[in-house]
């Protein structure tokens, strides 16, 4: 049973008449459920928020959560789900906060009037919208705050390093995907700016095999570093490697390949003059 | 699902700067990656003079678009000029007019996701592009 | 329309885009470097892309056309500051920017065309100080 835009407005009344009672009672409830893992301050003022947005959203009209008034609502309630997945409190909590909307509404009407009954369950329909609205908000800012967290990581095990003036290099360790192959050859790209250093080592010691896609993505970063103005050596080509590059006919053309970084440092030394 | 985009009338120079800048705007609200910016405003760069060049003048429209898991730009470049004769041919690689007009089609198509052609002798040529968030 | 501004740093002319060019600007910028160059008999031409966001086909090929002409009124040139983004795409785009020089940075490019001017240099000391054939 959906609300209509005269019930809508009754509880809008309701929530702005009774405000202090309301905030009370609902935050007493969510308070209870959270254990003290959010200050009593802080949590008052969320409260506080959300109820000015439920009312203003149904003195505005809003009959369901995806009506035009209920804009602000929606915002304050995926403001609400972001903030709780970054602080680590879980979904369902993030949801009970707004559940308990319903029993603090109940506590504020007069309980014998029947068709009382019947507009609290469309209102309790609504609020169990926002609910639910806020349980998919948190996953979303949980799946955003992951992909946050496995980039940095990324970042982490793909050093860069300056080995001399005008030298950097990159030791690849481990497995090359797609996307870490990506992630290295703009962050090499970007040192080779940031450094002015006109030459880099790329060192895959490390690196237990080379198939097509791998060697593709280190052929385009040392043709994009060309571009640049700088120069791409190879280095750390293990017996295996090299016989995997043949058979498979990957063509490193003019591209320099020195079996250890040693021998690619002291090849860039003499070809920098120095 | 799309939103209500914005839509540039390419009918000079300047308008083909200001559609780089429109997809840049989006692209950034849309909070695509730095290189995959780059990378469709070279595309749309490249089809919108297109459209000016041998289109004769045309209409650049840029949307917001959402799959439902991840948001992402469609641009749609139309022209009322002569439509593209030989359409293989001119997706080819390498293929240029007599103009030299560089790596045109075939180009922009490696820079999107998805690349969608309508073209016929006399009715003029109609690209979508799209791009989506990784 | 705006003009993209040409300095002279000795023998050398700097050229620093830094403004969206529509084709009309690119197209006179490669018309005022020809007449700077011989008006003010220039060896060498830098120009600066770092503020470059894009580099499409048209840019591209105005920079290549600028790298030849120049050549045929003996400057040579480099282009430099070209953004990693931009690399990227051009080697998506499969442009490879043929005739073109490149490096990091102004000072890099200045540093390339010193190179070349002093290799120039030792070439010509060698043929003029080579002994005649016909001398006892």
């Amino acid at each position: 049973m959906a609300l209509g835009p005269e019930e809508a407005s009754r509880f809008a009344a309701l929530l702005e008449e009774h405000q202090e009672a309301l905030a009370g009672a609902w935050t007493d409830r969510v308070a209870q459920g959270l254990r003290g893992r959010l200050s009593r301050a802080e949590l008052q003022r969320q409260i506080a928020d959300l109820r000015k947005a439920f009312s203003a959203a149904l003195a505005g009209g809003a009959v369901d959560l995806n009506h035009e008034p209920a804009t602000e609502l929606r915002a304050q309630l995926s403001e609400l789900s972001s903030g709780r997945a970054r602080l680590g409190f879980s979904a369902t909590e993030t949801a009970l906060s707004v559940f308990a909307l319903k029993a603090a509404m109940l506590g504020v009407l007069d309980g014998n009037d029947a068709a009382n009954l019947r507009d609290y369950v469309a209102f309790s329909g609504f609020v169990d919208e926002a609910a639910l609205f806020t349980f998919d908000s948190y996953v979303h800012a949980r799946e955003g705050l992951i992909a946050d967290q496995a980039e940095q990581l990324l970042e982490l095990s793909t050093p860069v390093v300056k080995l001399w003036e005008g030298v950097v290099a990159v030791p690849l360790v481990g497995t090359l995907d797609s996307a870490r192959a990506q992630v290295v050859m703009e962050r090499l790209l970007q040192t080779l700016v940031d450094t002015g250093s006109p030459y880099a080592i790329i060192d895959i010691t490390g690196v237990p095999a080379v198939d097509t896609q791998v060697a593709q993505h280190i052929l385009k970063t040392v043709v994009a570093a060309r571009l640049m103005g700088a120069d791409c050596i190879i280095s750390g080509i293990r017996p295996q490697i090299a016989q995997t590059i043949v058979a498979l006919g990957i063509e490193f053309g003019d591209i320099a390949t020195k079996a250890s970084l040693a021998d690619a440092l002291r090849y860039v030394l003499k070809k920098s003059g120095r | 699902m799309s939103d209500g985009g914005e839509r540039i009338e390419v009918g000079t120079d300047q308008d083909v700067v200001r559609v780089r800048q429109l997809v840049r705007t989006v692209a950034v609200s849309v909070k695509l990656s730095l290189v995959d910016q780059t990378k469709l405003v070279t595309a749309a760069s490249e089809l919108a003079r297109n459209t000016l060049v041998y289109g004769g003048g045309g209409t650049v429209e840029v949307d917001r678009v959402d799959n439902g898991r991840r948001q992402g730009i469609r641009i749609v470049f139309s022209d009322r000029g002569p439509g593209i004769a030989d359409l293989d041919l001119a997706l080819t690689d390498g293929y240029t007019t007599g103009r030299g007009l560089g790596l045109g089609l075939s180009g922009a198509r490696r820079l999107v996701d998805e690349f969608v052609i309508d073209t016929a002798i006399g009715q003029g040529t109609t690209i979508t592009v799209t791009k989506w968030c990784r | 329309m705006d003009r993209v501004p040409i300095l002279k740093i000795g023998d050398i002319l700097l050229v620093s885009i830094q403004i969206d060019m529509e084709d009309q600007v690119a197209l006179q910028l490669q018309e005022d470097l020809a007449e700077r160059i011989v008006a003010t008999g220039c060896h060498g031409v830098i120009i600066d892309i770092s503020g470059l966001d894009i580099v499409d086909s048209f840019v591209g090929r105005t920079l290549a056309t600028i790298a030849s002409i120049s050549r045929v009124l003996d400057a040579e040139t480099v282009v430099v500051g070209m953004r990693p983004a931009v690399a990227i795409t051009l080697v998506e785009l499969g442009l490879s920017l043929p005739g073109i020089r490149t490096a990091l940075n102004v000072e890099l490019g200045m540093a390339l065309l010193a190179r070349d001017q002093a290799e120039e240099f030792d070439e010509l000391v060698e043929e003029a100080t080579a002994p005649a054939v016909d001398e006892p």
